[in-house]
């Protein structure tokens, strides 16, 4: 391993730049003559909108145009997509409804836009907008998934009956049934995955800029996937075409799957830049944030899991509400079915599973894909199920998992998912002897002393990341292909720039893809760079989520990094006077087998392009190769963490005592930078266990709206985090790499959980588990003990 | 946020002055309660007098039997005042748990006690120690001074200059906070001083910070945790919201309470 190469601990080299504050994001660039956009919205969940009276408005200092959806409809921009088509266990299509940029005639939830005003400053922008003058007749709203199919529920959208997008299943239920009738023991849980708000640090933002001249449209955007964006916006709803519109996402300040989609407020950034013939900037503040950012999780779920004398699981039934909220965004639909219930074996053999999945319209911010996108769902319910029916059967629930494990590999679960490599007990043997499982029992006694109730909570979780095979997503729904890009350009003096189709916004690419290089051209790392985000720059790439940048992205790098080996060898070849099949590349030299004639990397590159002698039509000048990877099945991380809590009986209050992470990612690149990224992702998984939950009321306000009410974790409430991994090679892509972006906020909540209540000996808490959740289960757990 | 007209007066007489002549005005101390709401556009006071640079509204001194501390003082100077770790303790421990570093060297103990929130922690201090509140005007006992939620007994064009703290025996605060906002869920603030014994209660009451007689005539006939066992408040007029039913909050009270109690008793004089 060299310093900077393949499994090194190498400092991030973009984190000077964004320490010292010299990011440069969305918000921060600036056009000459740029005008701001301030968007009016509904306060209301859902009502008719019968006017809009922008008169006054106009009228007022600094505006330069208001704009509604009537004029959007107008100018025949088309509607928002949602771009993987799921269809019902009847054979319909989904029912994907109309979802302009702008809201026409009607809104459907409190948020929703429905004029922009456009003006000078930000200020009379925000002034004018106060003046715009909406009639709405307000209708009743229906905020909760498990209501919104209900008869005589407010209905959202025309063409979806009982608010019902689709009605999804994977699985046999007769076969089911019969398992389950015939169990000898059932666990059962009822669950509610609690909805989330993202809350990137940077919040979104949108700069659009028309050259009326060559007549094409730049977007300056906070995208995880700027071509898609692209794609979209030129394909479905129209603004331009492809090579007459440039999206750029610059540095982008976190994004755990919010910044994925295509949002209205860049649609109508791009419109309005070219309609009043200047530059136009948006910027959410916080508040518009809660508001209009796609929200994650929110699923009502009732599971069973039957097992049999000897504690096998001999089959799973699971029942799903999805809260899709107000509109279908552009990947909702994927996340509680594909990337749901084929997670639902677990590190399990389970020869029978059956799933139902129903998706539902409400009057609420839609709901999309949110750091692990149906992994965390799943999760929960495979992991809670285990523990229940552990506590049930009186079996500890490490030995359970063992005897129900997967052991050979490559391993076809009966929901579609092919495991290609892992070992479930390594990670659970080795997080048990790290935590110090054995002296729980002691820890625990002396918390009692103390008259606190202490936990220990497993979650031995697995995920797909490495999305995706393109045949395989393809033939599943998907609007496209998963494959990732990649083109290394070696400069004649040897540096190199990596072009890739992925895009970071905090993950640490300049580094990470830079050891890949330094490892393979024996090059120092600061002789790398990485260039992302821009589709004039990048031909195409499908963007970063789903833990894809390391199995797929660098996959295709180093696919490119083939190629220009090779050539680079024909060319030293060339230069050295000796035959291609007796040139060795190593440590960055090339090589005369038997000799000690060499030139380093950089006297190749050089004689690429200085090419004076090269033999005309057997070598073309130049060093710069592409490519295309596409991978051939998923990547499955999996591993098992440990949470230990302690409860002040009193007040209800959970502390984190103790945290033993150790999970199977495959091929590590950096593990400085994985294990922070098991730190972020145990954050926003004990941030959803302990504290974070979006409230509406029934009227369809969203009152935890702001940071005063709707808890973020702090780093007080963590102990200092034991992470340690396993390896197992992922067979699946040349770098044996399986992704970590999502991993902790997968495996957390489970474990959390699965602690309170181990502790409390009552199987009934609600996530958020805040202090007075578990205050009342705590009394509930008394009052049975009392009455048994 | 709106337009407003700024002033900056050095004197509490200019500040007073200002006051009566602009209608409509507010006035800043530390800004932490009224910047956002006026940046969310839901306060928009056509002036604004910055009260934070009048020199004789900050400062804490030691007079005879009790503590003297003005309106300006930050929480921070508050929690640093050698004065009030020597003589009040508990007073001097309450601002460790407001907001962060930022909020603590901005805002005020002034500003807090005009404000009212009934989720604020000053307020149960105030109360719970029989402070008395001096304003350019008058002086008002803790116990008539705080009239409900953001309600107090200050007229318009009146500023309160300082604060009177009698000194405790023993004292002692007690604070759950709340998940989100980090303010009070509920705060318990618990004083001792000869025969008069005070347990007041923030963030719980839906109508501001309250005491509880209950409580107190328990803890009269013996200052002790344990002269609270089998008494609770009820969970009539309690506030409810999104993380803290009713029946939560008053048991909390009663927890809080005997926790102050013991941290009370547990001070070294």
């Amino acid at each position: 391993m060299s310093a900077t190469g393949i499994g090194a601990s190498v400092r991030r080299k973009e984190d000077q730049r964004f320490i010292t504050g010299k990011g440069h994001y969305t918000d921060d660039i600036s056009r000459p003559g740029q005008a701001h956009a301030y968007f009016v919205r509904s306060p209301h969940a859902h009502a008719t909108v019968r006017g809009i009276d922008t008169a006054a408005a106009s009228a007022k200092p600094g505006v330069l145009a208001i704009l509604t959806g009537a004029q959007l409809a107008a100018d025949k921009i088309g509607n928002l997509i949602c771009g993987w088509m799921i269809h019902s266990k009847d054979g319909s299509p989904m029912n994907m409804a109309p979802h302009p940029a702008l809201a026409a005639g009607k809104v459907n939830h409190a948020g929703d836009a429905v004029a922009v005003v456009i003006a000078e400053t930000l200020a009379q922008a925000r002034d004018a907008s106060e003046a715009v003058k909406v009639d709405y007749q307000v209708l009743p709203a229906v905020v909760d998934p498990a209501k919104a199919q209900a008869k005589g529920a407010p209905q959202i959208h025309e063409g979806a009956p009982n608010n019902t997008i689709y009605q999804w299943e994977i699985g046999d239920s007769a076969a089911a049934e019969a398992v389950f009738k015939s169990a000898k023991h059932v666990a059962t849980v009822d669950l509610i995955n609690n909805r989330l708000v993202p809350n990137a640090l940077e919040p979104r933002a949108a700069l659009a800029e028309y050259d009326d001249g060559a007549d094409s449209l730049t977007l300056w955007n906070t995208s995880q996937n700027p071509h898609v964006a692209r794609l979209v916006i030129s394909a479905f709803v129209g603004m331009a075409p492809e090579h007459k519109l440039r999206v750029i996402a610059p540095d982008v300040g976190g994004g755990f799957g919010s910044k994925i989609f295509i949002y209205p407020e860049e649609v109508v950034c791009l419109w309005a830049a070219r309609k009043v013939g200047r530059p136009v900037k948006w910027t959410a503040d916080r508040s518009e944030a809660f508001l209009t950012d796609c929200h994650g999780r929110d699923h009502v779920t009732h599971a069973e899991l039957a097992l049999d004398d000897n504690g096998r699981i001999t089959g799973m039934r699971v029942k799903t509400i999805a809260n899709l909220g107000a509109y279908m965004s552009t990947f909702s639909s994927a996340v509680p079915t594909y990337l749901y219930a084929t997670l639902l074996s677990g590190q399990y053999e389970i020869p029978m599973i059956h799933c139902a999945v129903d998706a539902v319209y409400t009057n609420t911010v839609p709901v999309d894909a949110y750091r692990g996108a149906g992994r965390p769902e799943a999760t929960f319910v495979v992991e809670r199920l285990i523990e229940v029916a552990a506590r049930q059967l009186g079996l500890d629930p490490a030995e359970l998992r063992r005897r129900n494990f997967v052991k050979t590999f490559p391993y076809q679960t009966v929901v579609a998912s092919l495991y290609d490599a892992g070992d479930y007990n390594a990670s659970m043997k080795k997080a048990m002897d790290i935590h110090d499982v054995k002296g729980f029992g002691k820890r625990r006694r002396v918390s009692a002393r103390s008259g606190k109730l202490r936990g220990l909570g497993y979650s031995t979780y697995i995920e797909a990341c490495g999305v995706a095979p393109s045949a395989v997503v393809g033939s599943l729904g998907a609007g496209v292909g998963l494959w990732e890009s990649a083109e290394v350009r070696v400069n004649p003096a040897g540096t190199v720039e990596v072009l890739t189709g992925c895009h970071a916004h905090g993950q640490g690419h300049e580094t990470t893809f830079a050891q890949l290089v330094s490892e393979r051209l024996g090059i120092p790392i600061e002789q790398v760079s990485v260039v992302h985000g821009d589709t004039d720059k990048v031909q195409f790439g499908m963007g970063t989520y789903g833990s894809r940048s390391g199995a797929v992205g660098m996959s295709a790098i180093a696919k490119a990094l083939d190629k220009v080996e090779a050539k680079a060898k024909k060319i030293a070849a060339h230069l050295l006077e000796a035959a291609e099949a007796d040139i060795v590349f190593q440590d960055g030299k090339f090589t005369v087998a038997g000799t000690d004639k060499s030139l380093a990397f950089g006297e190749v590159a050089l004689g690429a392009y200085v090419a004076h002698k090269f033999p005309t039509g057997e070598i073309e000048p130049g060093l710069k190769e592409g490519a295309f990877y596409d991978p051939t099945n998923f990547t499955f991380p999996a591993g098992c963490h440990i949470c230990e809590i302690e409860i002040d009986q009193d007040t209800g209050r959970t502390e984190i005592v103790a945290w033993t992470a150790v999970d199977d990612f495959g091929v590590v690149i950096n593990p400085m930078i994985v294990e922070g990224q098991v730190h972020g992702g145990i954050a926003q998984g004990v941030g959803q266990a302990l504290l974070e939950g979006a409230v509406y009321d029934a009227d369809g306000q969203l009152v935890s709206g702001s940071f005063m009410d709707y808890a973020m974790p702090h780093a007080e409430n963590f102990p200092s985090i034991k992470v340690d991994t396993t390896v197992t090679k992922c067979p699946s892509n040349p770098l044996g790499i399986k992704g970590c972006g999502e991993a902790g906020a997968i495996a957390a909540p489970a474990a959390v959980i699965n602690a309170i209540t181990d502790a409390v000996g009552h199987e009934n808490v609600t996530m958020p588990a805040t202090a007075q959740v578990v205050w009342a289960a705590v009394r509930k757990a008394k009052a049975v003990r009392a009455a048994a | 946020m709106y337009n407003f007209t700024f002033h900056q007066p050095t004197t509490l007489r200019q500040a007073v002055n200002l006051l009566a002549k602009n209608e409509d005005a507010k006035l800043l101390a530390g800004g932490h309660s009224l910047l956002p709401v006026m940046k969310q556009r839901l306060a928009s006071p056509a002036a604004i007098i910055d009260i934070s640079r009048i020199p004789e509204l900050s400062g804490v001194e030691l007079k005879g039997r009790s503590v003297v501390v003005g309106a300006g003082t930050t929480h921070s100077e508050v929690a640093n005042s050698q004065v009030l770790k020597d003589s009040i303790p508990g007073l001097a421990e309450v601002p460790a748990s407001i907001g962060d570093p930022h909020v603590r060297h901005r805002g005020t103990i002034g500003g807090s006690i005009a404000n009212n929130d009934p989720n604020a922690d000053y307020p149960a201090a105030a109360l719970g120690l029989g402070a008395t509140i001096i304003t350019n005007k008058r002086r008002i006992a803790a116990d008539d001074f705080f009239q409900g939620m953001f309600t107090t007994a200050l007229e318009p064009n009146e500023i309160i200059t300082k604060m009177q703290f009698p000194i405790a025996k023993k004292c002692a605060y007690q604070k759950f906070k709340h998940p989100a906002s980090g303010f009070a869920l509920v705060g318990v603030f618990v004083s001792k001083r000869g025969s008069d014994v005070r347990v007041a209660v923030t963030g719980a009451g839906a109508n501001g910070v309250f005491r509880v007689p209950e409580f107190e005539a328990a803890l009269k006939k013996r200052f002790n945790a344990k002269s609270l066992d089998g008494l609770s408040v009820s969970a009539d007029g309690m506030n409810n919201d999104i993380h803290a039913g009713p029946e939560y909050r008053a048991h909390l009270v009663g927890v809080l309470a005997r926790r102050a109690v013991a941290d009370a008793n547990a001070r070294k004089d």
